[in-house]
């Protein structure tokens, strides 16, 4: 596996994720990540509002399962994925989404989970019918490369991204790992703590990227507390991608799918335009 | 078989354990790994435990042969470690105490808990109070309801406690709550985590503070005695003072050991938290072990009179115990616990807790299945001063002419 091409020689398969990633870097910008839950606030409306944001300018979409247990999550996306789950959210209905969607746009989209349903679901079995129903790969918040050789396994088997996570106080060797396991990128997370908006995006996001390059990261995207156009256009200015969440699933939840639609475009204008095209050192 | 079962250190027992967290909490599970790995090799670490134990936990902990309720259970010798008598009131304080050390050592100012009926709670707030640390306890908003008196306790020994309203707003959304905050503060926190299970190093460490009950209670019987224990049993949460009582008798074959789980309503019905005994493998709070949960991986909301026992996961060393069949888990009802409490109460004057009394309830079956030549060693984990309000609106309900009589 190289994150260098996005290019999997066990597979021959290449990351659109990846691919997509480094199109906007070249054009001068960086890749604006969106994350919106399946099935808030009910399915047929996740869905639109997924299709809405990718048609704004949002270039991958992250799409959470809810989960009882969410330990990563701050009080938007809990209160968002609890909802879901009230309203019957089931594993099947996010495999639906995926398809439902890409079925309507290009843009990849990333499924983010934690860990336990997928074990229940299959790995394997997932893996399939995520990649039958045209998703791209699986974010995971709490398995780290250490306990992953089945899903390391069934993605490289089916060619689906893995997405691991790097923090600030993750050891350079842990990040090296992190680096050398993930494919499409790697989940820069901005700060200690969860997920939610914050008024300001920790120093600690450029000092870790720096790292994760040093560790060979060509695909370092910084996620958590984004949610302003100002945000994205200060971090792609030295990473990848911006992943905004929280700020996204208040405004559906508050404005419904124009509100968030409207929101993505905004956030999308800060990922163009902030560099000089073709600078990009690392290519 | 000749191989030992109390060497197991972690990360994995059997299939069971590892650590499934944030990348954000590596860090701080492995400078915990690695300082309480220097502190197991320190014999000041252990000097200034066992003298803290004699001080002011009230170590050893007495055991107590309770003949006139063993005439219920088919004439059966029992024996009750009483862990009911530490400060603090059951076996929580045996962990904290271990734990504060550590983050003593470690050099962290502040330290979080959770806590399901308040004692491991209760007990983190005592030991901050005693060595100068700030301490938060996280409590489902159900379980401030429930254990109210020890809401009070933790505020009156200078503790913040945060009622959780998220999720089912018991234990297992505290845990998930306290994890969020040590993410967030990881830099000047130590999370003191109250049982057996969690991501490692916790099963192995708090296993290994607790461990204590059952050495000095395999000695206490071999003095009383002059043997083994047939038997001893153990209530069965997450399962930390199963653990620290078994752990002595993992290697003596002749020892059987029996888990008691919350059985609620009955392990049959969807009310109960029974987890051995009725859930699946998968991963929560960080660990790959025995969990309650729906076909989706979703955890199931657990239910329990008790709320210490209310918890829809287990130890991940108690998961592998089971698997390789060392250890028998059975499920007990609320009120096959309710009863037992109240017969120990009445009958040799020691209110337990309503954790403890699934072990009680247990052994009363138990002992009739051994006979009276056998001897059963329980662990009578807690008191039951917590418990005054459930037991009372429980037996007024139920029992209002028999209690009056």
């Amino acid at each position: 596996m190289s994150t260098d091409t996005g290019h999997d020689p066990a597979t021959g398969m290449s990351s659109t994720v990846e691919a997509t990633i480094a199109r906007r870097r070249t054009e001068g910008g960086g890749a604006l990540i969106g994350y919106l839950p399946v099935g808030f606030p009910t399915l047929s409306e996740s869905i639109d509002a997924a299709v809405a944001i990718a048609n704004s300018g949002v270039d991958i979409l992250e799409l959470g399962l809810p989960y009882t247990d969410p330990v990563m999550d701050g009080p938007v996306i809990q209160a968002a994925t609890q909802q879901a789950l009230a309203n019957g959210f089931r594993l099947r209905h996010g495999i639906e989404a995926v398809a439902a969607i890409t079925a309507q746009v290009d843009v990849p989209v990333l499924v983010m989970t934690y860990w336990n349903p997928i074990l229940q679901y299959g790995v394997d079995r997932f893996a399939d019918d995520l990649l039958a129903a045209g998703g791209a790969g699986l974010i995971t918040p709490d398995l780290i490369p250490d306990d992953s050789a089945a899903w390391v396994a069934a993605s490289t088997r089916t060619g689906l991204d893995r997405v691991f996570l790097a923090a600030p106080s993750s050891s350079d060797e842990r990040l090296r790992q992190a680096v050398d396991a993930s494919r499409g990128f790697v989940y820069a997370v901005s700060t200690m703590g969860i997920t939610g908006a914050r008024g300001d995006v920790d120093s600690a996001a450029r000092v870790l990227v720096d790292r994760l390059r040093e560790a060979g990261s060509t695909s370092a995207c910084v996620g958590l507390g984004i949610s302003t156009p100002e945000q994205v256009r200060e971090i792609l200015a030295y990473a990848d991608g911006a992943i905004v969440g929280s700020a996204l699933v208040k405004a559906l939840s508050d404005g419904g799918v124009p509100a968030v639609a409207a929101l993505a475009r905004d956030l999308a204008a800060g990922a163009r335009d902030i560099r000089p095209a073709s600078a990009v050192p690392h290519s | 078989m000749s191989m030992s079962l109390r060497t197991e250190a972690g990360p994995y027992f059997g299939d069971f354990g590892g650590r499934f967290v944030p990348e954000s909490l590596v860090a701080a599970l492995d400078e915990l790994t690695n300082e309480y790995t220097l502190a197991r090799q320190d014999p000041a670490f252990a000097a200034e435990l066992m003298e803290l134990h004699r001080t002011y936990t009230g170590r050893p902990s007495l055991i107590t042969e309770v003949p006139r309720f063993a005439a219920h259970a088919g004439g059966a010798r029992i024996i009750l470690k009483r862990e009911d008598l530490n400060h603090t009131g059951s076996h929580k304080i045996n962990n904290v105490l271990g734990q504060a050390l550590l983050t003593k050592r470690i050099g962290k100012s502040r330290v979080i808990a959770e806590t399901g009926a308040g004692q491991h709670g209760v007990a983190a707030a005592t030991a901050a109070a005693l060595f100068g640390l700030d301490c938060v306890v996280y409590m489902g908003e159900v379980d401030t309801e429930r254990q109210a008196l020890n809401v009070a306790r933790m505020r009156l020994l200078g503790a913040e406690v945060v009622a959780v309203k998220t999720g089912s707003r018991t234990l297992k959304d505290a845990i998930n709550d306290a994890m969020r905050d040590w993410v967030t503060n990881v830099e000047t926190t130590n999370y003191i985590f109250g049982t057996v299970a969690g991501p490692h190093p916790f099963p192995a460490m708090v296993r290994d503070f607790q461990k204590i009950i059952g050495e000095e209670a395999r000695q206490q019987v071999l003095d009383l005695t002059g043997r083994l224990p047939d038997a001893v049993t153990a209530c069965v949460g997450g399962g930390s003072n199963a653990m620290g009582i078994f752990h002595a008798f993992l290697d003596d074959p002749e020892v059987a050991l029996f888990g008691y789980e919350a059985g609620g309503d009955g392990a049959e019905t969807l009310r109960h938290a029974a987890t051995i005994t009725k859930g699946r493998p998968g991963v929560l709070h960080g660990a790959r072990s025995l969990l309650l949960q729906d076909e989706d991986g979703q955890t199931v909301e657990s239910h329990s009179i008790s709320a210490g026992l209310d918890y829809p996961g287990v130890g991940p060393e108690h998961a592998w115990l089971a698997s390789i069949g060392r250890v028998t888990y059975l499920p007990v009802t609320d009120d096959e616990a309710m009863s037992a409490l109240r017969l120990l109460s009445r009958t040799e004057g020691i209110i337990p807790a309503i954790e403890s009394a699934h072990a009680l309830a247990g052994t009363l079956e138990l002992g009739k299945q051994l006979g009276p030549d056998a001897t059963i060693l329980v662990n009578l984990s807690g008191r039951g001063d917590k418990d005054m309000e459930t037991a009372g609106r429980y037996f007024d309900l139920l029992d209002k002419g028999a209690e009056q009589s």
